[in-house]
Protein backbone atom coordinates (compact mmCIF):
# COMPACT_ATOMS: atom_id res chain seq x y z
CA UNK A 1 0.00 0.00 0.00
CA UNK A 2 2.78 2.58 1.39
CA UNK A 3 4.66 1.10 -1.80
CA UNK A 4 2.20 2.03 -4.02
CA UNK A 5 1.80 6.22 -2.89
CA UNK A 6 5.42 6.09 -3.05
CA UNK A 7 5.27 5.12 -6.91
CA UNK A 8 2.42 7.26 -7.70
CA UNK A 9 4.68 10.52 -6.26
CA UNK A 10 7.79 9.44 -7.60
CA UNK A 11 6.33 8.99 -11.05
CA UNK A 12 4.98 12.00 -10.69
CA UNK A 13 7.67 13.80 -10.01
CA UNK A 14 9.98 12.25 -12.17
CA UNK A 15 7.60 12.85 -15.32
CA UNK A 16 6.24 16.37 -14.54
CA UNK A 17 9.97 17.79 -13.10
CA UNK A 18 12.82 15.41 -13.67
CA UNK A 19 12.29 14.33 -17.62
CA UNK A 20 13.57 16.50 -20.29
CA UNK A 21 14.24 18.96 -17.63
CA UNK A 22 10.84 19.82 -17.62
CA UNK A 23 11.18 21.73 -14.07
CA UNK A 24 13.22 24.57 -16.22
CA UNK A 25 9.87 25.19 -17.70
CA UNK A 26 8.35 26.28 -14.11
CA UNK A 27 11.88 28.74 -13.59
CA UNK A 28 11.58 30.02 -16.81
CA UNK A 29 7.58 30.60 -16.73
CA UNK A 30 8.26 32.06 -12.94
CA UNK A 31 10.97 34.13 -13.66
CA UNK A 32 8.60 35.48 -16.61
CA UNK A 33 5.91 36.04 -13.93
CA UNK A 34 7.89 37.79 -11.81
CA UNK A 35 9.75 40.21 -14.28
CA UNK A 36 5.80 41.01 -15.38
CA UNK A 37 4.66 41.82 -12.38
CA UNK A 38 7.71 44.02 -11.29
CA UNK A 39 7.53 45.98 -14.25
CA UNK A 40 3.63 45.78 -14.54
CA UNK A 41 4.08 47.20 -10.90
CA UNK A 42 6.08 50.18 -11.82
CA UNK A 43 4.18 51.00 -14.83
CA UNK A 44 0.95 50.91 -12.17
CA UNK A 45 3.04 53.13 -9.29
CA UNK A 46 3.64 55.97 -12.32
CA UNK A 47 0.40 56.14 -13.75
CA UNK A 48 -1.47 55.36 -10.21
CA UNK A 49 0.64 58.71 -8.87
CA UNK A 50 -0.16 60.44 -12.04
CA UNK A 51 -3.75 59.42 -11.91
CA UNK A 52 -4.47 60.51 -8.51
CA UNK A 53 -3.10 64.11 -9.02
CA UNK A 54 -5.47 64.70 -11.88
CA UNK A 55 -7.85 63.45 -10.10
CA UNK A 56 -7.37 65.38 -6.66
CA UNK A 57 -6.52 68.65 -8.70
CA UNK A 58 -9.65 71.38 -9.49
CA UNK A 59 -8.87 71.37 -13.05
CA UNK A 60 -12.36 69.48 -14.28
CA UNK A 61 -10.75 68.21 -17.30
CA UNK A 62 -7.81 66.35 -16.25
CA UNK A 63 -10.66 65.00 -13.17
CA UNK A 64 -12.75 63.68 -16.10
CA UNK A 65 -9.83 62.19 -17.79
CA UNK A 66 -8.88 59.92 -14.34
CA UNK A 67 -12.78 58.90 -14.30
CA UNK A 68 -13.01 57.61 -17.26
CA UNK A 69 -9.72 56.09 -17.00
CA UNK A 70 -10.49 54.30 -13.66
CA UNK A 71 -14.01 53.78 -14.55
CA UNK A 72 -13.31 51.47 -18.04
CA UNK A 73 -10.07 49.71 -16.64
CA UNK A 74 -12.14 48.60 -13.29
CA UNK A 75 -15.37 48.23 -15.26
CA UNK A 76 -13.82 45.56 -17.31
CA UNK A 77 -11.96 42.16 -16.74
CA UNK A 78 -7.97 42.26 -17.12
CA UNK A 79 -7.84 39.14 -19.91
CA UNK A 80 -10.04 41.52 -22.46
CA UNK A 81 -7.49 44.48 -21.35
CA UNK A 82 -4.77 42.35 -22.16
CA UNK A 83 -5.82 41.03 -25.18
CA UNK A 84 -7.16 44.34 -26.76
CA UNK A 85 -4.12 45.99 -25.68
CA UNK A 86 -2.14 43.29 -27.25
CA UNK A 87 -3.80 42.78 -30.48
CA UNK A 88 -5.47 46.02 -31.60
CA UNK A 89 -3.36 48.56 -30.08
CA UNK A 90 0.49 46.81 -29.64
CA UNK A 91 0.53 43.98 -31.65
CA UNK A 92 1.45 45.05 -35.13
CA UNK A 93 4.70 46.53 -33.59
CA UNK A 94 8.19 45.16 -32.90
CA UNK A 95 7.49 45.55 -29.06
CA UNK A 96 8.80 42.34 -27.35
CA UNK A 97 5.84 40.82 -25.57
CA UNK A 98 6.84 40.85 -22.04
CA UNK A 99 6.76 44.46 -22.49
CA UNK A 100 3.75 45.08 -23.78
CA UNK A 101 2.13 42.18 -21.22
CA UNK A 102 3.82 44.57 -18.87
CA UNK A 103 1.86 47.65 -20.24
CA UNK A 104 -1.18 46.30 -20.45
CA UNK A 105 -0.81 45.14 -16.88
CA UNK A 106 0.52 48.45 -15.55
CA UNK A 107 -2.26 49.72 -17.33
CA UNK A 108 -4.75 47.58 -15.38
CA UNK A 109 -3.06 47.91 -11.52
CA UNK A 110 -2.92 51.86 -12.02
CA UNK A 111 -6.34 52.32 -12.06
CA UNK A 112 -6.72 50.18 -8.53
CA UNK A 113 -3.11 52.30 -7.50
CA UNK A 114 -5.30 55.74 -8.60
CA UNK A 115 -7.83 54.59 -6.35
CA UNK A 116 -5.29 53.31 -3.23
CA UNK A 117 -3.58 56.96 -3.67
CA UNK A 118 -6.55 58.85 -4.01
CA UNK A 119 -7.72 57.56 -1.09
CA UNK A 120 -4.91 57.06 1.30
CA UNK A 121 -4.30 60.99 0.91
CA UNK A 122 -8.09 61.87 1.59
CA UNK A 123 -8.33 60.03 4.41
CA UNK A 124 -5.77 62.67 5.78
CA UNK A 125 -7.78 64.81 8.50
CA UNK A 126 -8.84 67.97 6.35
CA UNK A 127 -7.69 69.82 9.60
CA UNK A 128 -4.58 69.19 8.52
CA UNK A 129 -4.10 70.92 5.54
CA UNK A 130 -6.03 73.96 7.34
CA UNK A 131 -3.50 73.61 10.14
CA UNK A 132 -0.71 73.89 7.67
CA UNK A 133 -2.18 76.54 5.66
CA UNK A 134 -3.11 78.48 8.40
CA UNK A 135 0.86 78.61 9.47
CA UNK A 136 1.84 80.54 6.07
CA UNK A 137 2.61 76.55 4.04
CA UNK A 138 1.61 76.77 0.58
CA UNK A 139 -0.60 74.53 -0.47
CA UNK A 140 2.39 72.12 -2.58
CA UNK A 141 4.55 72.58 1.01
CA UNK A 142 1.11 70.97 2.98
CA UNK A 143 1.13 68.36 0.85
CA UNK A 144 4.51 67.79 1.27
CA UNK A 145 5.55 68.45 4.33
CA UNK A 146 2.24 67.22 6.16
CA UNK A 147 -0.47 65.43 4.46
CA UNK A 148 1.68 63.45 1.56
CA UNK A 149 3.91 61.62 4.90
CA UNK A 150 0.51 60.96 6.78
CA UNK A 151 -0.85 59.40 3.45
CA UNK A 152 1.67 56.86 2.97
CA UNK A 153 1.10 55.30 6.04
CA UNK A 154 -2.67 54.57 4.34
CA UNK A 155 -0.81 53.82 0.88
CA UNK A 156 1.97 51.15 1.89
CA UNK A 157 0.33 48.20 2.96
CA UNK A 158 -2.53 48.48 0.79
CA UNK A 159 -0.18 48.86 -2.04
CA UNK A 160 1.94 45.77 -1.05
CA UNK A 161 -1.48 43.93 -1.43
CA UNK A 162 -2.11 45.84 -4.62
CA UNK A 163 1.06 43.66 -5.89
CA UNK A 164 -0.23 40.12 -4.39
CA UNK A 165 -3.64 40.71 -6.46
CA UNK A 166 -1.45 41.65 -9.22
CA UNK A 167 1.09 38.56 -9.59
CA UNK A 168 -1.94 36.68 -9.40
CA UNK A 169 -3.83 38.33 -12.48
CA UNK A 170 -0.49 37.76 -14.39
CA UNK A 171 -1.68 34.49 -14.76
CA UNK A 172 -3.76 35.21 -18.04
CA UNK A 173 -0.62 36.33 -19.52
CA UNK A 174 -0.79 32.61 -21.73
CA UNK A 175 -3.62 34.30 -23.48
CA UNK A 176 -1.25 35.95 -25.71
CA UNK A 177 1.05 33.09 -25.41
CA UNK A 178 3.41 34.69 -22.93
CA UNK A 179 5.42 31.51 -21.58
CA UNK A 180 4.19 32.55 -17.59
CA UNK A 181 3.92 30.17 -14.27
CA UNK A 182 0.66 29.17 -15.35
CA UNK A 183 1.20 28.15 -18.77
CA UNK A 184 4.48 25.97 -17.79
CA UNK A 185 1.52 24.26 -16.00
CA UNK A 186 -0.31 23.81 -19.08
CA UNK A 187 2.78 22.87 -21.26
CA UNK A 188 3.61 19.89 -18.98
CA UNK A 189 0.13 18.81 -18.53
CA UNK A 190 0.25 18.53 -22.37
CA UNK A 191 3.49 16.37 -22.35
CA UNK A 192 2.62 13.98 -19.49
CA UNK A 193 -1.09 14.31 -19.54
CA UNK A 194 -1.19 14.09 -15.52
CA UNK A 195 -3.76 17.68 -14.94
CA UNK A 196 -2.63 17.31 -11.13
CA UNK A 197 0.47 17.69 -10.32
CA UNK A 198 1.78 20.31 -12.24
CA UNK A 199 -0.88 22.77 -11.28
CA UNK A 200 -0.66 22.25 -7.60
CA UNK A 201 2.79 22.77 -8.06
CA UNK A 202 2.08 26.03 -10.13
CA UNK A 203 -0.17 27.16 -7.21
CA UNK A 204 2.19 26.46 -4.26
CA UNK A 205 4.73 28.45 -6.12
CA UNK A 206 1.98 31.29 -6.11
CA UNK A 207 1.16 30.72 -3.07
CA UNK A 208 4.77 30.86 -1.48
CA UNK A 209 5.62 34.31 -3.12
CA UNK A 210 2.39 35.94 -1.88
CA UNK A 211 2.69 34.29 1.66
CA UNK A 212 6.11 35.95 1.59
CA UNK A 213 4.40 39.13 0.74
CA UNK A 214 1.88 38.96 2.88
CA UNK A 215 4.32 38.57 5.96
CA UNK A 216 6.23 41.91 4.38
CA UNK A 217 2.97 43.97 4.73
CA UNK A 218 2.54 42.96 8.15
CA UNK A 219 5.79 43.61 9.23
CA UNK A 220 5.80 46.69 7.54
CA UNK A 221 1.89 48.03 8.71
CA UNK A 222 3.08 47.34 12.26
CA UNK A 223 6.48 49.51 11.54
CA UNK A 224 4.20 52.32 10.18
CA UNK A 225 2.23 52.09 12.87
CA UNK A 226 5.31 52.77 15.45
CA UNK A 227 4.44 56.43 15.75
CA UNK A 228 1.14 56.63 16.27
CA UNK B 1 -5.21 96.33 12.86
CA UNK B 2 -8.03 94.22 11.44
CA UNK B 3 -10.83 96.04 9.71
CA UNK B 4 -14.15 93.74 8.78
CA UNK B 5 -16.94 95.62 6.18
CA UNK B 6 -19.69 94.08 5.40
CA UNK B 7 -18.75 90.78 5.37
CA UNK B 8 -21.17 87.82 4.26
CA UNK B 9 -20.28 84.10 3.58
CA UNK B 10 -23.13 81.38 2.76
CA UNK B 11 -22.61 78.14 1.92
CA UNK B 12 -24.84 77.07 -0.93
CA UNK B 13 -28.09 78.47 -0.31
CA UNK B 14 -27.37 78.72 3.72
CA UNK B 15 -26.48 82.05 4.32
CA UNK B 16 -23.86 82.30 7.39
CA UNK B 17 -22.73 85.34 8.08
CA UNK B 18 -25.36 88.41 6.91
CA UNK B 19 -22.95 91.56 7.13
CA UNK B 20 -20.43 91.86 10.01
CA UNK B 21 -18.48 95.34 11.02
CA UNK B 22 -16.21 95.10 13.23
CA UNK B 23 -12.52 96.56 13.83
CA UNK B 24 -9.66 94.67 16.08
CA UNK B 25 -7.44 96.84 18.00
CA UNK B 26 -3.81 96.15 18.02
CA UNK B 27 -3.48 94.46 21.52
CA UNK B 28 -6.73 93.85 21.91
CA UNK B 29 -8.64 90.60 23.05
CA UNK B 30 -11.96 90.33 21.86
CA UNK B 31 -14.20 87.46 22.80
CA UNK B 32 -16.34 86.31 19.99
CA UNK B 33 -20.05 84.23 22.05
CA UNK B 34 -22.84 83.20 21.15
CA UNK B 35 -24.91 79.62 20.40
CA UNK B 36 -24.35 77.00 17.85
CA UNK B 37 -24.23 77.85 14.68
CA UNK B 38 -24.61 81.30 14.99
CA UNK B 39 -21.47 81.81 12.51
CA UNK B 40 -18.69 82.46 15.25
CA UNK B 41 -16.57 80.27 14.15
CA UNK B 42 -17.12 81.20 10.08
CA UNK B 43 -16.40 84.66 11.00
CA UNK B 44 -13.08 83.69 13.17
CA UNK B 45 -12.00 81.35 9.58
CA UNK B 46 -12.88 84.09 7.23
CA UNK B 47 -10.10 86.29 9.12
CA UNK B 48 -7.40 84.04 7.46
CA UNK B 49 -9.28 83.23 4.58
CA UNK B 50 -9.31 79.20 5.40
CA UNK B 51 -13.27 80.34 4.13
CA UNK B 52 -13.58 82.68 1.49
CA UNK B 53 -15.84 85.23 2.18
CA UNK B 54 -19.00 85.97 -0.55
CA UNK B 55 -18.98 89.53 0.03
CA UNK B 56 -17.25 92.10 2.00
CA UNK B 57 -14.09 93.19 3.08
CA UNK B 58 -11.10 92.59 5.72
CA UNK B 59 -8.17 94.70 6.21
CA UNK B 60 -4.87 93.26 7.71
CA UNK B 61 -3.07 96.28 8.53
CA UNK B 62 -4.38 98.23 6.03
CA UNK B 63 -3.73 95.54 4.03
CA UNK B 64 -6.91 94.02 1.91
CA UNK B 65 -7.17 90.18 1.67
CA UNK B 66 -9.71 90.26 -0.85
CA UNK B 67 -7.47 91.96 -2.96
CA UNK B 68 -4.36 89.75 -2.47
CA UNK B 69 -5.42 86.39 -2.10
CA UNK B 70 -2.12 85.42 -4.11
CA UNK B 71 -0.34 86.45 -1.14
CA UNK B 72 -2.75 84.48 1.13
CA UNK B 73 0.45 82.73 2.31
CA UNK B 74 2.30 86.01 3.19
CA UNK B 75 -0.14 87.50 4.96
CA UNK B 76 -1.50 84.20 6.70
CA UNK B 77 1.94 84.05 8.42
CA UNK B 78 0.40 87.57 10.31
CA UNK B 79 -2.38 85.64 11.80
CA UNK B 80 -1.62 82.55 13.77
CA UNK B 81 -4.60 79.98 14.70
CA UNK B 82 -5.47 77.86 16.89
CA UNK B 83 -8.06 74.86 16.40
CA UNK B 84 -10.70 73.47 18.82
CA UNK B 85 -9.41 69.89 17.44
CA UNK B 86 -5.75 70.79 17.85
CA UNK B 87 -4.40 69.80 14.49
CA UNK B 88 -0.84 68.89 15.75
CA UNK B 89 1.06 67.19 12.95
CA UNK B 90 1.01 63.29 14.25
CA UNK B 91 4.00 62.24 12.12
CA UNK B 92 6.16 64.84 13.75
CA UNK B 93 7.44 65.45 17.17
CA UNK B 94 6.22 68.59 19.12
CA UNK B 95 9.65 70.18 18.11
CA UNK B 96 9.36 69.44 14.70
CA UNK B 97 5.76 70.65 14.64
CA UNK B 98 6.70 73.97 15.90
CA UNK B 99 9.73 74.22 13.76
CA UNK B 100 8.17 73.48 10.60
CA UNK B 101 6.70 76.77 9.27
CA UNK B 102 9.94 79.03 10.24
CA UNK B 103 12.26 76.54 8.38
CA UNK B 104 9.93 76.09 5.22
CA UNK B 105 8.45 79.38 5.05
CA UNK B 106 10.28 81.79 6.61
CA UNK B 107 13.86 79.87 5.87
CA UNK B 108 14.83 79.99 9.12
CA UNK B 109 18.29 78.21 10.11
CA UNK B 110 17.33 74.92 11.31
CA UNK B 111 19.22 75.95 14.59
CA UNK B 112 17.72 79.28 15.23
CA UNK B 113 14.22 77.89 15.02
CA UNK B 114 14.82 74.90 17.60
CA UNK B 115 16.57 77.35 19.86
CA UNK B 116 13.14 79.41 19.68
CA UNK B 117 10.82 76.00 19.55
CA UNK B 118 12.27 75.49 23.21
CA UNK B 119 12.22 78.80 24.23
CA UNK B 120 8.19 78.63 22.83
CA UNK B 121 8.00 75.29 25.01
CA UNK B 122 8.75 76.68 28.04
CA UNK B 123 6.58 79.73 27.88
CA UNK B 124 3.58 76.94 27.51
CA UNK B 125 5.34 75.12 29.96
CA UNK B 126 6.01 71.90 28.53
CA UNK B 127 10.14 72.03 28.24
CA UNK B 128 10.09 68.13 29.05
CA UNK B 129 8.00 67.50 26.15
CA UNK B 130 10.27 68.00 22.76
CA UNK B 131 11.22 65.14 21.63
CA UNK B 132 7.58 63.32 22.03
CA UNK B 133 5.02 62.78 19.52
CA UNK B 134 1.80 64.20 19.60
CA UNK B 135 -0.35 60.85 20.55
CA UNK B 136 1.55 60.80 23.71
CA UNK B 137 0.77 64.43 25.15
CA UNK B 138 -3.02 65.04 27.24
CA UNK B 139 -5.41 67.11 25.33
CA UNK B 140 -4.50 70.10 27.22
CA UNK B 141 -1.27 69.35 26.61
CA UNK B 142 -1.97 69.09 22.61
CA UNK B 143 -3.50 72.64 22.44
CA UNK B 144 -0.61 74.37 24.47
CA UNK B 145 1.84 72.86 21.68
CA UNK B 146 -0.41 74.29 19.31
CA UNK B 147 -0.62 77.29 20.88
CA UNK B 148 3.42 77.44 20.92
CA UNK B 149 3.64 76.44 17.15
CA UNK B 150 1.29 79.36 16.05
CA UNK B 151 3.39 81.79 17.58
CA UNK B 152 6.70 80.48 16.18
CA UNK B 153 5.92 82.41 13.27
CA UNK B 154 5.76 85.59 15.63
CA UNK B 155 2.36 86.36 14.49
CA UNK B 156 0.54 89.82 15.21
CA UNK B 157 -2.87 88.28 16.19
CA UNK B 158 -4.05 85.00 17.00
CA UNK B 159 -6.92 83.42 16.38
CA UNK B 160 -8.55 81.48 18.61
CA UNK B 161 -11.06 78.98 17.65
CA UNK B 162 -13.41 77.43 20.85
CA UNK B 163 -10.01 76.14 21.93
CA UNK B 164 -11.06 74.43 24.77
CA UNK B 165 -13.77 72.89 23.91
CA UNK B 166 -12.49 69.71 23.06
CA UNK B 167 -10.94 69.39 26.56
CA UNK B 168 -11.29 67.58 29.59
CA UNK B 169 -12.70 69.73 32.41
CA UNK B 170 -9.33 69.28 34.43
CA UNK B 171 -7.36 70.35 31.45
CA UNK B 172 -9.42 73.76 30.21
CA UNK B 173 -7.52 75.87 33.29
CA UNK B 174 -3.67 75.03 31.64
CA UNK B 175 -5.04 75.90 28.39
CA UNK B 176 -6.67 79.46 29.72
CA UNK B 177 -3.82 80.12 31.46
CA UNK B 178 -1.29 79.84 28.65
CA UNK B 179 -3.96 82.35 26.73
CA UNK B 180 -4.35 84.73 29.33
CA UNK B 181 -0.36 85.15 29.95
CA UNK B 182 -0.22 85.79 26.31
CA UNK B 183 -3.18 88.95 26.80
CA UNK B 184 -1.24 89.87 29.28
CA UNK B 185 1.75 90.19 27.26
CA UNK B 186 -0.21 92.33 24.77
CA UNK B 187 -0.92 89.92 22.08
CA UNK B 188 -3.59 90.73 19.65
CA UNK B 189 -6.18 88.26 19.98
CA UNK B 190 -9.74 86.90 19.00
CA UNK B 191 -11.16 84.23 21.16
CA UNK B 192 -14.09 82.31 20.06
CA UNK B 193 -15.36 80.45 23.13
CA UNK B 194 -17.82 79.58 25.18
CA UNK B 195 -15.43 80.15 28.67
CA UNK B 196 -17.64 82.89 30.08
CA UNK B 197 -15.40 83.31 33.12
CA UNK B 198 -12.56 83.71 30.78
CA UNK B 199 -14.64 86.06 28.20
CA UNK B 200 -15.37 87.99 31.06
CA UNK B 201 -12.06 88.26 32.88
CA UNK B 202 -9.69 88.52 29.78
CA UNK B 203 -11.55 90.27 27.40
CA UNK B 204 -11.72 93.82 26.83
CA UNK B 205 -14.51 93.36 24.38
CA UNK B 206 -17.07 90.86 23.49
CA UNK B 207 -18.98 90.62 20.60
CA UNK B 208 -22.30 88.43 20.82
CA UNK B 209 -23.27 87.09 17.34
CA UNK B 210 -26.47 85.88 16.80
CA UNK B 211 -27.97 84.52 12.95
CA UNK B 212 -24.67 85.76 11.13
CA UNK B 213 -24.75 88.79 12.44
CA UNK B 214 -23.10 90.78 15.54
CA UNK B 215 -25.96 91.68 17.31
CA UNK B 216 -24.68 93.38 20.57
CA UNK B 217 -20.93 94.24 21.79
CA UNK B 218 -19.32 96.10 24.48
CA UNK B 219 -17.01 95.40 27.45
CA UNK B 220 -17.31 92.40 29.61
CA UNK B 221 -19.22 94.53 32.23
CA UNK B 222 -21.49 96.42 29.94
CA UNK B 223 -22.09 92.64 28.03
CA UNK B 224 -22.32 90.67 30.63
CA UNK B 225 -23.23 92.86 33.53
CA UNK B 226 -26.23 95.58 31.38
CA UNK B 227 -27.08 93.19 28.09
CA UNK B 228 -29.32 95.34 25.79
CA UNK B 229 -31.12 93.23 23.85
CA UNK B 230 -33.43 90.27 24.61
CA UNK B 231 -31.64 87.55 22.50
CA UNK B 232 -28.23 88.38 24.37
CA UNK B 233 -30.31 88.20 27.74
CA UNK B 234 -31.74 85.06 26.79
CA UNK B 235 -28.27 83.33 25.66
CA UNK B 236 -26.45 84.65 28.72
CA UNK B 237 -29.05 83.30 30.78
CA UNK B 238 -28.56 80.07 30.44
CA UNK B 239 -24.82 79.91 30.09
CA UNK B 240 -24.27 81.88 32.92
Amino acid sequence: MLEGVYRVLSDAIYFNLIREDRYMLFVNGLKVSIQLTVFAAIIGVIIGLLMAIAKLTNNKILNRIATAYTDVIRGTPSVVQLIVIYYAILGSSQLPKLLVASLAFGINSGAYVTELIRAGIQAVDKGQMEAARSLGLSYSQAMRYVIVPQAIKNILPALVSEFIVLLKETAVAGYIALDDLTRAGTIVRGRTFDPYTPFILVALIYLYITSMLTAFMGRLERRLRQSD
Amino acid sequence: MIKVVDLHKSFGDLEVLKGINTEIRKGEVVCVIGASGSGKSTFLRCLNLLEEPTKGEIYIDGISLMEHKKDINKLRQKVGMVFQQFNLFPHMTVLENIMLAPVKVKKMPEEEARRKAIELLRKVGLSDKDNVYPSQLSGGQKQRVAIARALAMDPEVMLFDEPTSALDPEMVGEVLAVMKQLAMEGMTMVVVTHEMGFAREVGDRILFMDEGVILEEGTPEELFGNPKKERTRAFLSKVL
